[in-house]
């Protein structure tokens, strides 16, 4: 027998499952509407073939081989065929445009690209010349492909089929190339999404990632038998960390749904245990519920309303473990009979025992929503340049406006500006080809800079975050103007999807407004108001005066905070477009561009601070083929309801 | 890119006459249909594009006139026959069951693929449930290659508009048919969905070899799409050859510009 390896890298954990749990399932993906699975065992053999074709191909330790495409068992599979070889694989977005592609593909020095259809593989084509490392293509779904004859361009399973074939004419090469790896070594190359300028390659080790992940799996308890569902893009830190590294180290098995637009359904199927999704998602479960409910009976309406009020009452404290009184205790176990129940089983959530929400904060209604059924929700607080974990909210501890309390071996300190910096066993080694960047990031004694501005709160000593460092600033009176702050009370409002705020060097705050097309739209139908798409839904006078209210509550709201009372909203527009990623509007992870809104709608951010009623534009937007048109509109500006500070009752500006 | 393979004439129609009453819908109509092509017909509105396709698949008896598919020489031929045969078409006006789900409309597609009687399948044991398993998976795999897995189990009638028309799609390809005929697939769709569904008829064409003829208005498609292309107007045969042909065609730019007819 050989000797037990320490389980640093990715194919020795493999390994160590094949040996451990070889018949329990690694991976399952929903393929022809029927579930397929992989053992650790199947899946070793997959990998094995997959990692020996590709050094056929000439891929060599230290090369980059990019992966593309949806999550998909044989895309989790290249990532640990690459770290076979001391490959790093490099995960791009999958629905980047060709041109951000390229400027990855390009910065990586990406040998070996594995796509997973057509449609990547053609966006590979139309930037290959640009990129002059990338050798080869490969790719999993052959359709459409048929007819393709450049040498350069592999079939998934050929290249296994050569890899087997490599493997009995080297039969050590395997082996000898897992034994050479170690936990120094770099494990993966993740691209961060770049609110700021060009994506930036995040170089992480095999123990940046590993014990992160095990940390967060000792810290949460995990076991083996945790069920997860991979429906978030695999170039986003959060999946490589819940989907791949987790399973490794836990053993646990992922699951891939058949498509991006059947997620609901897989994810209602495979019941998971254990499910990470940012707020918009859960935002976007409970939209849907409360409109099926408005399209519901009577009789099944009013049992819906009468137990959920009765779960805000009751079910978060029973939720966190503290004690309620008997009548309370039988209700809400009828309740979870009649409706928490069958709700959670809709919703896909009824087995899970622990939920993350990040990367945004998430509206206390609908965070309190989702503890009060009984689900564990928690905020976490994490960055990619450390494998995710800064800080977890501990069981019985959670509260919808903290982040909670640092995460296993990562120490906190915040400097006299207010920015958070961390130091973990996580820490990223450096941003590919970008030493000024990691310089200016991480500092000499290994504490990295998360640009954020926040607090530990007094009472709870839970660490608080307010808003990106370097977007806090001040208003020309001198007041305190955190745009994100103000755009998050806006966005939880479900008539609201995204919200810019401007303000800083200005006299005052002005906004503008994404609103939802299915919440508004659904509203609009209830009241007989017809439109014919967006644009018009967007400048009906009704939904105007229903999103000024919204306005207004939220300037209610911060008037009661003295520092940031004069930041209230004094105008508001509401945009005559959605913000889109593919016009540069959103990064791929869907935050908000402040500053390249307010340049690209500069004629609107002036309007805003005249005393125009209306103001015309055209604006040049990006189809999704990549096509360009023109949107022309009049957009309409309001005023807002100003309330004085610190008194709750309506102020005089009216 | 392309590297098709046109074999040889699967279709070939000649000197179709078509009347009701007084009115005469074809006139002298002859053309034929190579295999693995994409053949579209065009032509104003009434010129007899959809009665064309109905005399090819049966559903027509034309007064003169003989249809000779795969070597089969007829005048006339009911449309269950022609369907055995391998000629499977969708309608202008979508014709799905629209109380069955998607994946049941596509089902009712094999119907002809299933060979166990009402008994058997009944107590779904032994053969039947063999063969449904195998149909089912041929269904499966129209699901995934028109990627509707997500409507796979919603009743047909609550769908949009342009993904009604692709489950007709699904189901015509469901009988594993040679000669596919679509009777104006993008009627009525969005430039997005046209361009979805012109992507599904190339791949279809592709991936299976299907020899396609479609009736469009979308000049565009219709270019861009067909190999050859055949041109009616009030009945009468205008114009066939390929695109470049047909587009610099006098008579053809008359009849859509709208010229005065004597």
């Amino acid at each position: 027998m050989e000797q037990d390896t320490i389980l640093d890298t990715f194919p020795r954990l493999l390994q160590s499952h094949v040996k451990l749990r070889p018949a329990q399932d690694a991976m399952r993906e929903k393929e022809l509407g029927i579930w397929q699975s992989w053992t650790w065992a199947e899946a070793a053999v997959e990998i094995r073939a997959l990692a020996c074709g590709l050094a056929s191909l000439g891929l060599k330790r230290g090369d980059k081989l990019a992966i593309i495409g949806d999550n998909r068992p044989r895309l989790y599979w290249a990532m640990t065929a690459a770290q076979a070889l001391g490959a790093i694989p490099v995960p791009l977005y999958q629905d980047a445009v060709a041109d951000e592609m390229a400027y990855v593909l390009d910065d990586a020095d990406v040998k070996i690209a594995l796509a997973e259809n057509q449609e990547q593989v053609d966006k590979l084509l139309e930037i290959q010349s640009r990129c002059p490392a990338l050798e080869h293509i490969i790719y999993d779904d052959t359709r459409g492909l048929g007819f393709y004859q450049q040498d350069f361009l592999h079939e998934f399973e050929q290249v296994q089929r050569a890899g087997i074939e490599f493997d009995q004419q080297h039969v050590d090469f395997y082996d000898t190339e897992v034994a050479a790896g170690h936990g120094g070594e770099i494990a993966i190359m993740l691209y961060t999404s770049g609110t700021t300028g060009k994506p930036k390659g995040v170089i992480l080790s095999n123990d940046n990632v590993i014990i992160t992940a095990r940390n967060g799996i000792i810290r949460e308890g995990l076991s083996a038998q945790e069920e997860v569902l991979a429906y978030l893009p695999m170039a986003w830190v959060g999946d490589n960390l819940f989907s791949y590294a987790q399973s490794y180290v836990a053993g646990f098995c992922v699951s891939c749904p058949e498509s991006a637009t059947t997620v609901a359904s897989d994810l209602r199927e495979i019941g998971p245990t254990y499910y990470f999704a940012p707020p918009s998602v859960y935002e976007n479960m409970l939209t849907q519920v409360m409109i099926r409910m408005e399209d519901a009976a009577a009789s099944k309406r009013k049992m819906f309303d009468f137990f959920m009020r009765h779960a805000r009452r009751v079910g978060v404290r029973i939720l966190n473990g503290e004690s309620v009184s008997l009548k309370d205790s039988l209700l809400y176990k009828l309740g979870n009979i009649l409706v928490y129940g069958p709700l959670k089983d809709v919703l896909g959530l009824s087995r899970t025992r622990l939920a993350y929400t990040a990367g945004e904060a998430i509206g206390p209604d609908i965070f309190d929503f989702y503890r009060s059924l009984g689900i564990n929700i928690k905020q976490l607080y994490g960055q990619t340049e450390c494998m995710v974990f800064i800080c977890v909210q501990p069981d019985g501890e959670v509260y919808a406006d903290t982040v909670g309390t640092p995460a296993i071996d990562v120490d906190i300190k915040i400097d006299d500006s207010g920015e958070i910096l961390y130091r973990s066993p996580g820490v990223f080694q450096a941003y590919h080809k970008n030493p000024e960047s990691t310089a200016s990031t991480k500092t000499a004694d290994g504490w990295v800079r998360t640009g954020d501005a926040g607090f530990f709160d007094d009472v709870t000593g839970h660490l608080k975050i307010i808003d990106r460092a370097k977007d806090v600033g001040k208003l020309t009176d001198g007041t305190l103007f955190a745009p994100k702050y103000i755009e998050n009370k806006l966005k939880f409002f479900s008539f609201i999807k995204e919200a810019v705020v401007f303000g800083n060097d200005r006299d005052f705050s002005t906004a503008f407004i994404n609103i939802d097309l299915d919440a508004v739209g659904n509203w609009a139908e209830r009241r007989n108001i017809s439109y014919s798409g967006y644009i018009d839904l967007a400048a009906q006078p009704e939904v105007c005066e229903l999103i000024k209210q919204c306005v207004d509550k939220v300037n209610q709201d911060i008037s009661r905070d003295t520092r940031l009372a004069n930041s209230q909203i004094r105008r508001f527009l509401i945009l005559h477009k959605e913000l889109d990623a593919d016009d540069g509007e959103l990064t791929r992870t869907r935050k908000v561009r402040r500053s390249f809104v307010g340049e690209r709608f500069d004629v609107l951010v002036e309007a805003l601070y005249s005393d125009q009623p209306q103001c015309h534009i055209e604006t040049e937007v990006t189809f999704e083929d990549g096509r360009t048109g023109l949107l022309a509109a009049d957009v309409g500006i309001f005023n807002a309801e100003v309330f004085s500070a610190s008194s709750p009752a309506r102020g005089a500006a009216a | 890119m392309s590297a098709r393979n046109i074999g040889d004439v699967i279709l070939k129609v000649d000197n179709i006459d078509l009347s009701f009453g007084v009115m005469k819908v074809l006139d002298n109509i002859s053309f034929d249909v190579r295999q693995g092509e994409i053949r579209s017909i065009i032509g104003p509105n009434g010129a007899g594009k959809s009665s064309l396709l109905n005399v090819i698949n049966g559903f027509y008896h034309p007064q003169q006139g003989t249809i000779t598919f795969k070597g089969n020489t007829r005048k006339h031929m009911a449309p269950h026959v022609a369907a055995s045969q391998g000629i499977a078409r969708t309608f202008q006006n979508i014709a799905l069951f629209k109380g069955m789900s998607t994946l049941d409309n596509i089902m009712t597609g094999r119907n002809l693929k299933m060979k166990t009687n009402l008994f058997w399948q009944a107590l779904h044991i032994g053969p039947a449930r063999a063969e449904e398993l195998e149909n089912r998976e041929a269904a499966e795999r129209i699901i995934d290659f028109l990627d509707i897995q997500a409507i796979r189990k919603k009743p047909v009638g609550k769908l949009p508009y342009g993904l009604q028309k692709r489950v007709e799609l699904g189901r015509a390809l469901a009988a594993e048919p040679e000669l596919l005929l679509l009777d104006e697939p993008m009627a009525g769709m969005n430039s997005e969905e046209k361009e979805d569904m012109c992507r599904f008829i190339i791949d279809v064409n592709d991936e299976f070899g299907t020899t396609i003829t479609l009736i469009e208005h979308d000049m565009g498609v219709v270019m861009d799409l067909s190999d050859r292309v055949l041109v009616l107007d009030y009945g009468k045969q205008l114009a066939d050859g390929i695109p470049d042909e047909v587009r610099n065609n006098q008579s053809v730019i008359d009849a859509y510009l709208g010229v005065p007819h004597e």
